[in-house]
């Protein structure tokens, strides 16, 4: 295990050019456990799993049904910011799958040839936006965000879903001041759910995991921002057999089942 | 910080001899070497606080720096940033001190209690302290819905509302500083100036706070340091605006996401300030006490 | 009840005091004594009374129990407070112009009286009255009172002018008014070149000066000292006793000094009051005390043997054992007191009838004592006995050794129980 993360480790170092990198390989937790990645045949031991937050509550469930299916596995979640988890990755974190929230930030993964194959895009993501429970400020557009004294809070146009509300923006030909820039759509929608901002651009399935909390409206101009969500193998998966297994089950009947449920459309 | 005590009565001469003491005794052995079971884990501990400082100029974008460097939001965070700092030290001095020398001072059932929980800050992750505060003074939350339906104040998203999350992290640190000099220091100078004719607060202001200005001094500079590189109850509580609550750690943070160099541009750029000041203080201070 | 001759002296004497005082001979200050300003403090009545010439030296004192203070004026306390196990209950009245001693070994009780009349700690029961006014609850800030604090709490980021300015600034003086009183003060003190300096380079007894002037400059009624010179060594003692004694007997109104040192106490006192574990044991003049002491304690502190017993005619039966011959004819519970430079020492049997007192002891321990030697003897009368340095060569004296110790009856003295 060590022997074989000790060369991978310094080659990613050099690449990733920035001292930073190194600091991240801290931040990426979880650890690849001793999982006998030789028998490919029946998938076991410990499978490190970097998804993008968008997608905790629908791999948990995956995570569980995986564990049942195949006894003497043990899957463990990464879940954070897409763009964290990539650099994390070509720092050299030990992990089996990747699933991130868009190909442009899967793009910095394949170009460091961190991956095993080419990713595939195994659900697309809409944005929607979220009000406070039964939509008091009546808003019914995306123009309407844009009113005087609505309190909007939208991602940062660094992270993915940021960059969505820009472009579903510029389609509509809408300028909006946000009072925020927040730093990930959970923190976003967090805002709403707090009822400190009064509606938030997150993601459909955001949406639907607050439940409750905050009511989804959807805006024609989502359909030019959709997230392709994009799964790949790693390269240096320390456990290749179930990280395989485990994309299958995603990408199957039943796992398209679980994320339609939370929200995601088919690609 | 131990100049409270440190005034005894001086040796008495039996002439005028109004002698001064060296004023920095010469603590230092000199010529001797230290044990080598000190030494060894103190340039440990020394390498293992520098290297990761070194490692961001070892990495930095030197090329592009100046470049990054000239973008108009990088000073604007750096100027939010520095305001925001000092003003929730200053607002920590306001509000931290008395109760500093509350705890340090008097007795009264729960202090125990109430010293932990002033300390609960600290161990509290920022995000959560975020959160805590948006619950508190948010538009909906347990005061910030008066605040709001009374003097139409809402704190977050606001620049009052980064000085608060500030202040929030920031002024324990000061509370323990100063609460231990308080303790160091002898009580009986204010019972002296009682006699005197000062009321406990007069006491208090010219003689007990004179004599703990270092130890407020030092607890200031942590504060503000810890304000300074505040992110997670700020970014939580106040979000991130630029020009107005985005400050440098939140810029940092959010260049991180895709653009690492720039991101490293900034924190040089942190770094720098904040030596710069800290080191300007604290020679003036440590002189100065 | 006596009332104190120099209570009836006016106004008039009072109109010299300052000059009197000021034999240092600086002119120009006439008003500088803390008299001038006091049409600004009008809150005391009796601002102007307690005047006196400054003549109570120790011996002077009225011999005796306290003197009862005239028409309240004075300190009149009895001060009661608990702390944990420790109860202090004394009763203390002092007139203006006399300084009394609280004098007892440490953990008497002595300092928290000082601290309970400074208001620093509360009484859990008696009275306070100063000059009639009960200040049995007023915060210490607004008592008439001036503090003298055992290693003198001068403020160490003050000079010492501000120091002294300190008191009339929080009474309300202005600024400039304060400094100005602060420096008439200092100059009082021979101070004057020392106004801009700091605590820390004040010498031992220059510190002791700044804080008392520090202490008066506020015009207390009260004078309260703590161990004024226990933060001084042998050599500045002395000379500062001496200062301290001139400024007391200047002092108009009420002092109390404590002090665990009976030289300290008979020299600066007018009236001691000795205190032990919370309680007063005895009290009066400093010469009545030494002359006749009534517990171990200060015959220690005086130097004499002590003893307790029974008189019947000249001769007093000791609690201890044997008899003692005295030249007093008394009756009753007696004590019997001789300092141990009466006692003489003898290997053998004196034959001679001079010493109507002896009693066969044993030495227990020897120790230097000045130019002289000490000798702790038990056996039939445990005392103290002092001798030449050649006597007690002569003698072969060792611990263990047996000696007669004779006493004369003329040496020896007893007074009632």
């Amino acid at each position: 295990m060590t022997t074989r993360s000790a060369p991978r480790t310094r080659r990613t170092l050099r690449t990733a050019g920035a001292g930073v990198a190194a600091l991240l390989a801290l931040s990426g937790c979880s650890s690849a456990g001793s999982g006998d990645a030789g028998s490919s045949s029946e998938p076991s031991g410990t499978l490190t799993v970097f998804a993008a937050a968008s997608l905790q509550e629908s791999f948990t469930k995956l995570g569980k049904t995986f564990e049942k299916q195949h006894p003497g596995t043990e899957v463990t979640f990464n879940f954070g910011g897409s763009d964290t988890l990539a650099a994390s990755i070509t720092s050299g974190a030990p992990a089996d799958v990747f699933a991130a929230a868009s190909t442009r930030t899967m793009r910095t993964v394949t170009d460091r040839d961190a991956t095993a194959g080419p990713p595939r895009t195994f659900v697309r993501n809409r944005l929607e936006i979220a009000t406070l429970p039964g939509n008091p400020d009546r808003i019914d557009s995306l123009e309407d965000l844009t009113r005087p004294g609505l309190k909007v809070v939208l991602c940062d146009r660094t992270v993915p879903c940021g960059a969505a509300a820009q472009s579903a923006l510029r389609t509509g030909g809408l300028r909006l001041t946000p009072v925020s820039y927040e730093e990930d759509v959970k923190s976003a929608l967090t805002k709403v759910v707090l009822k400190e901002a009064d509606a938030a651009v997150v993601y459909r399935t955001d949406v639907r995991a607050a439940g409750d909390k905050v009511e989804g409206v959807e805006f024609p101009e989502a359909v030019e921002a959709v997230n392709d969500y994009p799964i790949a193998l790693l390269r240096d998966a320390p456990n290749p057999g179930a990280a395989g297994a485990f994309i299958d089950l995603v990408k199957s009947a039943e796992g398209r089942k679980v994320l339609t449920a939370a929200g995601f459309l088919a690609p | 910080m131990t100049g409270a005590r440190a005034q005894g009565p001086a040796p008495a001469g039996p002439g005028p001899g109004p002698h001064a003491p060296p004023r920095r005794p010469a603590r230092r052995t000199a010529g001797r070497r230290a044990p080598l079971p000190l030494l060894i884990p103190a340039a440990a501990g020394l390498a293992f606080l520098l290297l990761p400082l070194l490692a961001l100029l070892v990495r930095a974008p030197w090329r592009s720096l100046p470049e990054q460097l000239t973008s108009a939001e990088v000073w604007q965070a750096l100027r939010l940033s520095l305001v925001c700092a000092t003003a929730a030290t200053v607002l920590s001095l306001l509000i931290g001190v008395p109760l500093a020398w509350l705890l340090a001072r008097t007795d009264f059932p729960g202090r125990g209690l109430v010293r932990a929980l002033v300390t609960l800050p600290l161990v509290l992750p920022p995000v959560v302290g975020g959160v805590a505060l948006l619950l508190a003074f948010g538009r909906n939350g347990v005061v910030g819905q008066w605040l709001d339906a009374w003097f139409g104040i809402t704190l977050p998203f606001t620049t009052t509302g980064v000085v608060l999350a500030e202040t929030f992290v920031a002024m324990p640190f000061l509370v323990i500083s100063v609460e231990g000099t308080l303790r160091a220091a002898d009580p009986r100078y204010e019972e002296a100036a009682m006699t005197l004719g000062a009321s406990r607060f007069t006491a208090f202001r010219r003689v007990t706070l004179p004599l703990i200005a270092p130890g407020v001094a030092a607890g200031s500079v942590l504060a503000w340091a810890r304000a300074l590189g505040e992110f997670g109850a700020t970014i939580t509580f106040a979000g991130n605006f630029p020009g107005r609550t985005q400050t440098m750690p939140l810029a940092v943070y959010l260049a991180l996401q895709n653009d690492p160099a720039a991101a490293v541009a900034l924190s040089l750029v942190l770094l720098a300030v904040s030596i710069a000041v800290l080191a300007g203080l604290r020679d003036r201070w440590m002189t100065a006490s | 009840m006596p009332v104190r001759t120099r209570r009836s002296e006016t106004e008039k004497d009072e109109e010299k005091d300052g000059a009197d005082d000021d034999h240092d001979g600086h002119h120009g200050h006439h008003h500088g004594d803390g008299h001038h300003g006091r049409h600004g403090d009008d809150g005391d009545p009796h601002a102007r009374e307690g005047g006196r010439s400054g003549m109570t030296a120790p011996g002077d004192a009225a011999p005796g129990p306290a003197p009862a203070p005239a028409r309240g004026e004075g300190l009149d306390a009895r001060l009661v407070v608990d702390r944990g196990a420790f109860r202090l209950d004394i009763a203390l009245t002092a007139a203006p112009g006399e300084v009394v001693a609280l004098l007892g070994p440490n953990g008497a009780g002595k300092t928290t009286a000082l601290r309970a009349l400074a208001g620093l700690v509360p009484l859990t029961d008696g009275h306070l009255r100063l000059d009639g006014t009960a200040l049995d609850r007023t915060p210490p800030e607004s008592r008439p009172v001036g503090v003298v604090f055992q290693d003198y709490l001068l403020f160490p980021h003050l000079s010492a002018l501000d120091n002294v300015a300190f008191g009339p600034r929080c009474r309300g003086a202005g600024k400039a008014e304060a400094r100005a009183r602060a420096a008439e003060w200092l100059e009082r003190m021979g101070l004057s070149e020392y106004a801009g300096v700091k605590p820390r380079r004040l010498s031992g007894g220059q510190a002791q000066r700044v804080a008392l002037a520090r202490a008066l400059a506020t015009r207390p009624r009260l004078l309260l000292l703590d161990e004024p010179l226990a933060a001084l060594d042998a050599r500045t003692r002395l000379e500062v006793r001496a200062q301290l004694r001139r400024h007391l007997a200047r002092f108009e109104a009420v002092a109390v000094l404590v002090t665990h040192d009976p030289l300290d106490a008979m020299v600066l006192a007018d009236r001691l009051i000795v205190v032990e574990h919370g309680r007063v044991v005895q009290e009066g003049a400093p010469s009545d005390i030494a002359r006749h002491p009534r517990t171990d304690y200060i015959a220690r502190l005086v130097g004499l043997n002590l003893y307790r017993g029974r008189a019947e005619g000249h001769t007093v039966r000791l609690e201890a054992g044997p008899a003692v011959t005295t030249t007093e004819d008394l009756t009753g519970p007696v004590f019997v007191a001789f300092p141990p430079g009466a006692v003489t020492l003898h290997r053998e049997r004196p034959t001679g009838a001079s010493a109507r007192n002896l009693w066969r002891c044993e030495v227990a321990g020897l120790e230097t004592h000045g130019d002289q030697i000490r000798a702790d003897l038990t056996g039939e009368l445990p005392l103290t006995a002092d001798l030449t340095t050649v006597a007690a060569a002569e003698l072969g004296l060792h611990p263990g050794t047996p000696v007669w110790a004779a006493v004369k009856a003329a040496q020896t003295h007893a007074y009632p129980a």
